[in-house]
């Protein structure tokens, strides 16, 4: 009987000479200095704009939106966001803390409230697109499922892998975007308060349960919500590489399931079972920050309730299909 | 489906009874049966498309059959694999191996999946297909006849008592097939088992002991290879002239037949040694000097005589009556 343990260690082995988190490196590496540069400018501008006074700035922040809302030309919705985005400000200005105060901490903690829903996935899928379509792809799955190891344990053992390197990923994400990032705006800022709580009612912030949590608790819960989130993606994108012979094929299904979900989000409220998709569930750091969800009625228990059903079901299709299905190719 | 006793004496180490397999609504395997014992090599012959890579795959738990079974040492493949696979090594179509990895660490890769098999066990297999020279480089860099014999290697690492090869010659050049032959030969006489898939005619009556014929999906026959060609008489190519007069006294005798030219498939080497008026016969050979005799005293000059061995192609056509190889 073979142990999962060596498993385990061949599926990782193959994952790491397969040089694909290498790639994930390189590219955070390579983006994430750009995005802090072109963070950077922004900062730069309104110092010179405000004379280094946040709260002018903010105030015309407020002021901004305010007018606009006075605007036939600008949707509802964006209306609606936009009442929620001034209270929050409000908020802020009220408790004379600054929202946007630069630091190498804040820059990492808005680089993964943005990337939670498209970019963490797409190296996600670097990872999960081929572990399965791969190896069909290059017929070594023929090898592999002819040595006397029950096929659940072959699949376990690789999606163990992918768990273990998605979790790698999340990681590197935060440490590359603090270190980089820190390089321009300082190592500092783990103590800030961070107001988090907002709950959302139609276009109106009830703040009574809102509350500062330092910013390094902030992440924690910020960090969970995105490895949920990408363990979720990783399942998905593995039941696809089940599914799918070539990983092409596979990268693209995933691919276009995540932009389907952007679009969708910003569409937004008119087709309200939309939300039972997984896709424009992955916004969950949102809920955290206070932005309103793209559909009504979604909570982030509700997100977290229909992201886990469908990281379940990923799974129980994935084992079902691999263990049954016969190798024709 | 005829049978001929067995040529191997050894124990059953594969067992396939009355196996079938619905693809669709189609029986792309229909009833194949057949045994492979300790210590022979046993070919499996079929065009391509005949089923003999299904059969393979079944073989190996890579496909569930729809009816029958397939049992190696006594376990059934589908139902426990992890018992029955440990005894078989296989390389089904291509030695496919990752070729990112180096041979060694595939290697490594395939000894972690089964049981006792260590570091010297591999440095052992690796001595044994000679690839000791290039196993710490990256796959990528092999040539095909390279990564055929890690494909071996591999297959060998859990000392498997049976061997599965499908199509092992394909892709290497006529002294790798030969080095090859001689290779499956030594496994063979140290007792394993092992059965070679082949649409080559001539690989199959150079290299087994037995053969199963397989096409459209049912085994035709399965039986010592040179017993089954013995049910052949061989053909005689003549070149006489002058040619009607030849003709007729050929024709007179009772125990020759004459064939058309159309009615025979030979290889390619002989049909371009061939002059335009030659004649095909069947016929005993223990004859040929008598007829020959008979022939020049008729004043027929014999140009040239040849024997054809029978192959196991002619007992093929015979069987599936005509249906064309490839």
């Amino acid at each position: 009987m073979i142990n999962l343990l060596p498993l385990i260690r061949n599926e990782c082995l193959k994952i790491i000479k397969k040089k694909r988190f290498y790639v994930i490196l390189l590219i955070l590496l390579i983006l994430v200095p750009m995005f802090t540069y072109a963070q950077m400018k922004v900062a730069e501008r309104s110092q010179n704009k405000f004379n280094s006074d946040w709260r002018l700035e903010v105030q015309q922040q407020i002021t901004d939106n305010q007018n606009s809302l006075g605007s036939d030309r600008i949707p509802e919705e964006w209306k609606a966001y936009r009442r929620i985005f001034v209270q929050q400000l409000q908020y802020y200005l009220d408790h004379d803390v600054n929202p946007n105060e630069p630091s190498g901490v804040t820059f990492t903690r808005e680089f993964l409230d943005n990337s939670v829903s498209l970019f963490i996935p797409l190296l996600i899928m670097a990872v999960a697109s081929d572990l399965v379509s791969g190896e069909r792809t290059t017929g070594t799955i023929k090898m592999l499922l002819t040595r006397p190891v029950k096929r659940w344990k072959v699949l376990f053992s690789k999606m163990t892998a992918l768990l273990m390197f998605v979790s790698l990923i999340v990681l590197s994400t935060f440490l590359v975007s603090y270190l980089v990032s820190g390089l321009f705006f300082g190592y500092k800022g783990f103590n800030v308060p961070i107001f988090t709580g907002f709950q959302i009612n139609g276009d109106s912030v009830d703040m009574t349960a809102v509350h500062a949590v330092p910013q390094w608790k902030y992440m924690l819960m910020q960090g969970g919500l995105i490895w949920f989130v990408s363990v979720v993606v990783a399942l998905l994108a593995f039941m696809v590489s089940v599914l799918v012979r070539s990983t092409a094929a596979s990268i693209v299904v995933m691919m276009a399931a995540l932009i389907a979900g952007t679009i969708l989000t910003n569409m937004a409220s008119a087709w309200t079972t939309a939300k039972y998709l997984f896709m424009v569930n992955l916004g969950l750091t949102g809920y955290l920050a206070g932005t309103p969800a793209p559909i009504e009625g979604m909570t982030l228990s509700f997100s977290l309730a229909v992201l886990a059903v469908w990281g379940a079901v990923a799974v129980i299709i994935s084992f079902a299909v691999f263990t049954k299905r016969d190798i024709l190719n | 489906m005829s049978d001929v006793k067995n040529v191997g004496a050894g124990a059953v180490v594969l067992s396939v009874e009355g196996v079938r397999k619905k693809i669709g609504r189609k029986w792309i395997i229909d009833d194949v049966t057949f045994d492979v014992r300790e210590g022979e090599i046993f070919g499996f012959l079929g065009p391509n498309g005949a089923g003999k890579t299904t059969t393979i795959r079944m073989l190996v738990d890579l496909i569930r059959p729809s009816k029958g079974q397939i049992t190696v040492c006594g376990y059934n493949v589908n139902r426990n694999p992890e018992q029955a696979l440990q005894y078989v090594g296989s390389i089904v179509e291509n030695p496919e191996v990752y070729t990112y990895l180096t041979g060694w660490e595939n290697l490594q890769h395939f000894a972690r999946m089964q049981p006792g098999v260590d570091e010297a066990r591999i440095a052992e297999v690796v001595d044994i297909v000679r690839l000791d020279q290039r196993i710490h480089d990256k796959v990528s860099t092999y040539s095909l006849g390279m990564r055929q014999r890690l494909g071996i290697a591999q297959a060998l690492l859990g000392r498997p008592r049976l061997l599965i090869l499908d199509e092992p010659t394909n892709g290497l050049d006529p002294k790798g097939i030969k080095e090859l032959r001689e290779f499956i030969r030594k496994l063979a006489d140290e007792g394993l088992a092992v059965f070679v898939s082949s649409h080559l005619l001539s690989e199959i009556q150079l290299l087994c002991d037995r053969v199963a014929i397989i096409s459209k999906g049912r085994v035709l026959a399965v039986g010592g290879v040179t017993e089954l060609v013995a049910r052949n008489s061989p053909y005689v190519l003549w070149e006489l002239e002058p040619f009607a007069q030849s003709v007729q006294i050929l024709s007179k005798r009772p125990d020759i037949t004459i064939l058309q030219l159309e009615e025979v498939t030979l290889d390619d080497s002989v049909i371009a040694g061939m002059g335009e008026r030659s004649l095909i016969t069947v016929m005993d050979e223990e004859l040929i000097p008598e007829i020959v005799a008979i022939l020049v005293a008729a004043e027929i000059e014999v140009r040239a005589v040849h024997k054809i061995n029978p192959t196991l192609e002619q007992l093929f056509l015979k069987l599936t009556e005509g249906e064309t190889i490839d």
